[in-house]
């Protein structure tokens, strides 16, 4: 079967858990941004957990169904409708073969994760049905989606309708966002100082926010201890010879306005970075929206390996309340 | 060169093999990557070199940092005594120098450079004591290219000039990245040569354009049909100046499936580099030659 776009959205593009084993010649991983949500998503259709959802930015789609087939909805909320008439974010319902999904404007969070049974069925590319658009690979075409396509839908038996996700299991950013980082990578680079302020100060989400990073701004600039730059670094302070970007790490160019990497990250490059944001926590990037709120907190090791673990308990809970 | 480990958040440890650029760091980080791919560690998902630093992502779930920190320090101490030759490939791109596609960009980004009143290879001419334009392509075309690391986005070669630190090319990148770079610019920032491999955001400087297409997601591109990256880490490249005509006729070439890539297998063995690097770059440039 297919769903026809009747509008596309913002920028709504097939997701799955990603693409590992390729970021050595910069194709970095891909998948969701908010890997919990899409889970969600997909067990509640009956899919399996990673199979490829649609992931929508801020603005839903509109879809016509050929066939019929079960929906959820998670993530960000994005009030879904069909042929009009209202129905439950993280919750699954059906949609009959010429109904239309649409959606009511967002309430809360950034992403979306839009979950059909069957699961979208593009061909997978180095393993994943994930879109890289800045390299134009994989999903559907290797970009966004856009009016007058024909999303392929695979084969599913459909869970039926009604299924929800607990409320207190459903993982949303607080107020400020406290995003968990350990410092490290070139840390050393900048002053006690500059080090103390960047966790005191509140920080907020710049407009340029996408899958690739995340750009943070307001807090005050970063010193740098003074050095003679090493050969091939280039001569900002903020520079280092061109090296390897880990997904979550945050690069401070020029010590102005910290950049989180996500799953369309650039593989690597010449800015000192301070740290990474541990893997507990990027889901809710994901769902951060321009202009909230956010400050970075200092985290151990063993903190970061306990918030991972915590996390695989909250996912663990989920699925047993299905 | 001292080794620096750290933790990148609680899924990635990175290595820096030294501070500052050159060779001898560059082998280092291929070497220790080989040999972490090598090990099967269980849990590892990425191993990615590059210039001077390599990086490992693994699943703390299956494998703790601190026991794949042990690992890569033992790695790091059997990797030192591997000796610094690779089986590597040259490889020749044609470049068109000075072309109207990046000179179309530059100009519209003006404003975002060191000297708006020259162009970008004017500009690094004059910052390298080179004779002009013509003093420049001779410079950056005259010797092979080091491809010391791919990535920022999928299959962009970082380049390293195979001469003294003393003859190497340098200028900075622009005062602030554009929002745009033609797809396939050859480009320069630090000591290193690009290629843009897709269109999008840069700050390199640029020189040029190859009609030579280096990443096909759809791998239609003869060329390219094995995989949709060109190039790999230790690959060598060889600049050859071309004309407008020549550009034209070869970008016709690739569209109609005709090209065919000059491209030949070599050995690459630092210490002899080192040894007489104008001597061994000449015999690698005959090996593509046939010669």
């Amino acid at each position: 079967m297919a769903v026809n776009v009747i509008k596309p959205g913002l920028s709504t593009t097939v997701q799955d858990l990603g693409r590992p084993g390729y970021y050595n010649i910069g194709i970095p991983l891909s998948g969701g941004m908010d890997r919990l949500a899409l889970k969600a998503a997909n067990l509640l259709v009956g899919n399996k957990e990673g199979a490829a959802a649609l992931e929508a930015v801020f603005m839903g789609p509109e879809l016509k169904f050929t066939e019929d087939a079960t929906v959820a909805v998670t993530g960000a909320e994005l009030p879904p409708r069909v042929d009009g008439t209202p129905r439950e974010t993280w919750t699954s319902f059906r949609v009959r073969k010429g109904q239309t999904l649409s959606f009511d404007f967002l309430k809360k969070g950034a992403r979306a994760y839009i979950a059909i049974s069957g699961g979208i069925d593009v061909p997978a590319v180095l393993g994943s049905r994930s879109t890289y658009t800045l390299g134009a690979l994989g999903g559907f075409k290797g970009r966004k989606i856009e009016a007058g396509d024909k999303l392929p839908v695979g084969k599913g038996r459909g869970a039926k309708e009604g299924r929800a996700i607990p409320e207190k299991l459903r993982r949303a950013p607080g107020a400020p966002a406290e995003l968990r980082m350990l410092p490290g990578l070139y840390w050393h680079r900048i002053t006690a100082d500059a080090g103390k302020h960047f966790f005191e100060d509140i920080w907020k989400v710049a407009p340029e926010a996408d899958r690739i990073g995340y750009r943070f701004r307001g807090g005050r600039p970063l010193e740098f201890v003074p050095r003679e730059q090493p050969f091939g670094a280039g001569s900002d302070p903020s520079n280092i010879v061109d090296a390897c970007y880990p997904y979550g790490s945050i690069q401070v160019p020029g010590g102005t306005e910290p950049i989180v990497l996500h799953r369309d990250a650039v593989s690597g490059g010449g800015y000192f970075m301070v740290g990474t944001v541990i893997s507990a926590d990027m889901d809710l990037i994901g769902q951060l929206q321009p202009h909230t709120a956010a400050r970075f907190v200092e985290v151990t090791m063993a903190q970061a390996l306990k918030a991972r673990r915590d996390q695989a308990k909250l996912y663990d809970r989920l699925k047993a309340s299905l | 060169m001292k080794t620096r480990y750290s933790y990148g958040g609680d899924e990635h440890i990175f290595v820096e093999c030294d501070e500052e650029m050159s060779l001898e760091a560059f082998f280092k980080s291929l070497s220790m990557a080989a040999a972490v791919k090598k090990a099967r560690i269980k849990g590892v998902t990425e191993i990615c070199p590059a210039n001077a630093s390599m990086q490992v992502k693994f699943d703390p779930d299956v494998i703790k940092p601190a026991a794949m920190l042990k690992e890569l320090k033992a790695i790091e101490k059997a990797a030192a005594r591997a000796k610094p030759v690779i089986r590597s490939r040259i490889i020749e791109i044609p470049v068109l120098y000075n072309d109207p596609w990046t000179h179309e960009t530059l100009m519209r980004f003006r404003e975002r450079h060191q000297d708006p009143t020259s162009t970008d290879i004017e500009y690094t001419a004059r910052i390298n004591n080179l004779d002009g334009v013509d003093g420049f392509i001779k410079a950056h075309s005259g010797v092979p290219w080091f491809v010391s690391m791919v990535g920022f986005v999928a299959g962009l070669p970082f380049l390293y000039q195979m001469v003294d630190r003393k003859r190497q090319i340098q200028s900075p990148k622009y005062l602030r990245p554009r929002t745009d770079t033609p797809k396939l610019t050859v480009g320069h920032g630090g000591c290193f040569g690009c290629i843009y491999s897709v269109r999008g955001a840069g700050g390199y400087q640029m020189f040029g354009i190859t009609p030579v297409p280096i990443y096909d997601p759809n791998q239609k591109i003869k060329h390219l049909k094995d995989f949709m990256c060109l190039f790999r880490p230790g690959d060598i490249v060889r600049w050859k100046p071309i004309g407008r005509e020549e550009y034209d006729a070869t970008a016709a070439a690739v569209e109609k499936g005709k090209f065919k890539l000059k491209m030949k297998d070599v050995t690459f063995d630092l210490s002899e580099f080192n040894k007489d690097m104008d001597g061994y770059n000449a015999k690698l440039m005959g090996a593509l030659n046939g010669r």
